[in-house]
């Protein structure tokens, strides 16, 4: 309830917003959170991205998380097991990708556009290795999306934008359970005849919040006492254990 | 209810977690065995990754090795000098293996081989517990025979020999340091407290009378699980204490539960079922390694930037 109601705000804000800000820009756009606390109840989260246009056009928005490295291996039948053999490492591989338009891509931009703008799966960006040949990449690639997809973690399809009126518009940006912490970019592009006429970008923060920050920070930072603490948290378990078995 | 888990970073639910640690706390507490090495496998068909569950279990059995432990003190039933020998090799060998645990996993081998190590032990152990059930199954009716002790004779010629007095033994302590050694790598890479290579080991290689076995290697798993724990925790980072204290709480009124009703069943058909058990929890990750994947392509675990 609290948060209808401060979305309704927010949506009543940009409509206030509307005659001068719209008047002097294409695109606003913002985030109903600009943080999402990973807790210990977590199990994903959705935000609402919403903004206006100046007029007619198609919206896409692509989300993209914090650059990792990916190692991606390949299987091979060693004596009747698969073991792990070839493999190949991907930079600047965004953790987490996503995006939404208001229609299916191809319908308003061209190839070379939403390659630009990563717009669509196979147009997000990534380095591959220089050596490798062609086709190794591109089967390495594949199945370091399609695993990615399959982990929940790169879109398998657009989400919707739809649009409130003729200016206003809304989407819903879904982060599920395992979403990696982190910096991620939202960017909003406003397309007409083909062409990116105005973009947005606004930051997300993912980020281990209270109890789960605590035990993942202390564990990197300090990991000998934590582990000579998960030690004694066990031998005292331990210990009460056996001091209730002789009681009962 | 979910909860999600800082290190192994995903959500599980918390009363799954909570009944795999009772139902594996219960046949622990029923047989008498440590139970790493079925709930590793658990976990790992779970879907947390292999090193943290691995990590996460030797934490879980210092508690359980802690409570078994204090039991058999106050029987008397510790050899601390066989301990204390067995240690020094456990401590090296635990050691060794994280070492060798943390170069696997660079290679991006780890997975295949944990998964073998349970195939292969697993497959031992199922099948001598098996055929053992099943003969004691048969021949209910005949008088088991006195067990004699056998003495290590090829260990007598090994140097350093030393006269453990509760185990009644002069054997070279070489011979416990290196059983200790063998027993600290596999609890190292398989997540386990090893107490099922170490307890026959004890029996047929040293010679140790039975009523010290269980003791006394309790007492020495404490400390390699220990050692295991605190080198996880600071080499991999895999050590997941929110998982450990699920698993804990749930075992720990598992194996309450467990020694009660052990003493109400008959041992050997139970027997024969845990051998099954493993049989099958074998069979499940054999089958894995075989069986052609659903995709031959994995991510390694993406590594963020600096």
């Amino acid at each position: 309830m609290k948060r209808l109601i401060m979305r309704a705000g927010l949506v009543a804000w940009v409509l206030a917003a509307l005659p001068s800000a719209a008047a002097a820009t294409e695109l606003v756009a913002d985030l109903s959170d600009h943080l999402v606390a990973i807790t210990t109840g977590f199990t994903g989260s959705r935000v609402l991205l919403f903004g206006a246009t100046d007029g007619a056009g198609d919206v896409a928005v692509v989300v993209r998380g914090p650059n990792v490295s990916e190692i991606v291996r390949r299987k091979a039948r060693f004596a009747g097991v698969w073991v792990n053999d070839a493999e190949m490492i991907f930079h600047d591989v965004p953790a987490f990708y996503a995006y939404a338009s208001t229609r299916p891509a191809p319908e308003f931009v061209s190839e070379s556009v939403a390659a630009r703008h990563e717009i669509g799966v196979h147009h997000v960006r990534m380095r591959a290795p220089d050596a490798a040949p062609a086709e190794e990449v591109a089967a390495f690639r594949a199945a370091l999306t399609r695993n990615k997809q399959r982990a929940g973690l790169f879109a398998t399809a657009p989400t919707k934008v739809s649009f409130l009126g003729n200016r206003l518009f809304r989407t819903d940006v879904h982060l599920p359970a395992n979403a990696p912490v982190g910096t991620y970019q939202v960017q909003v592009f406003l397309v007409r005849e083909g062409e990116v006429v105005s973009a947005n970008i606004t930051p997300l923060v993912v980020s281990k919040i209270g109890f789960e920050a605590g035990v993942s920070d202390f564990a990197r930072r300090h990991s000998l006492p934590y582990g000579v603490l998960a030690i004694l948290i066990a031998g005292v378990a331990g210990w009460l254990a056996s001091v209730a078995f002789r009681r009962a | 209810m979910q909860i999600y888990l800082p290190i192994a970073e995903m959500s599980v639910n918390i009363f799954l977690i909570l009944g795999m640690g009772g139902a594996v706390g219960f046949l622990s507490g029923l047989f008498g065995v440590g139970g790493g090495f079925l709930m590793t496998p658990l976990l790992i068909f779970l879907g947390i990754p292999s090193p943290v569950a691995v990590a996460t279990e030797a934490n879980q059995i210092v508690a359980s090795s802690v409570s078994g432990v204090l039991a058999h003190w106050r029987r008397g039933n510790v050899d601390f000098q066989m301990g204390f020998a067995l240690l020094a090799g456990g401590v090296l060998g635990s050691s060794a293996g994280v070492w060798l645990f943390t170069v696997l996993r660079g290679l991006g081998q780890i997975d295949l081989v944990i998964k073998l190590s349970y195939v292969v032990f697993l497959g031992i152990i199922g099948s001598l517990m098996l055929t053992e059930g099943l003969r004691a199954v048969l021949r209910r009716r005949t008088q088991p025979g006195s067990t004699r002790r056998r003495q290590a004779a090829w260990g007598q010629r090994l140097p350093f020999k030393m006269r453990f007095r509760r185990s009644r033994l002069y054997i070279s302590v070489l011979l416990p340091i290196a059983i200790g050694f063998v027993v600290g790598v596999l609890a190292a890479i398989m997540g386990v407290g090893g107490g099922f290579v170490m307890v026959p080991a004890m029996i047929y290689l040293l010679g140790m009378p039975t009523s010290v076995v269980v003791g006394t290697s309790l007492f020495q798993i404490i400390f390699v699980t220990a050692n295991v724990t605190i080198l996880q925790a600071v080499t991999n980072h895999t050590v997941d204490v929110v998982l450990a204290m699920l698993l804990l709480a749930g075992g720990v009124v598992g194996a309450q539960l467990g020694a009660r009703a052990g003493g109400r069943l008959q041992g050997e058909q139970m027997r024969v079922l845990l051998a099954l058990m493993v049989l099958a929890v074998c069979g499940k990750l054999a089958f894995d390694l075989v069986a052609t994947p659903a995709d031959i392509y994995s991510l390694g675990g993406g590594v963020a930037h600096q």
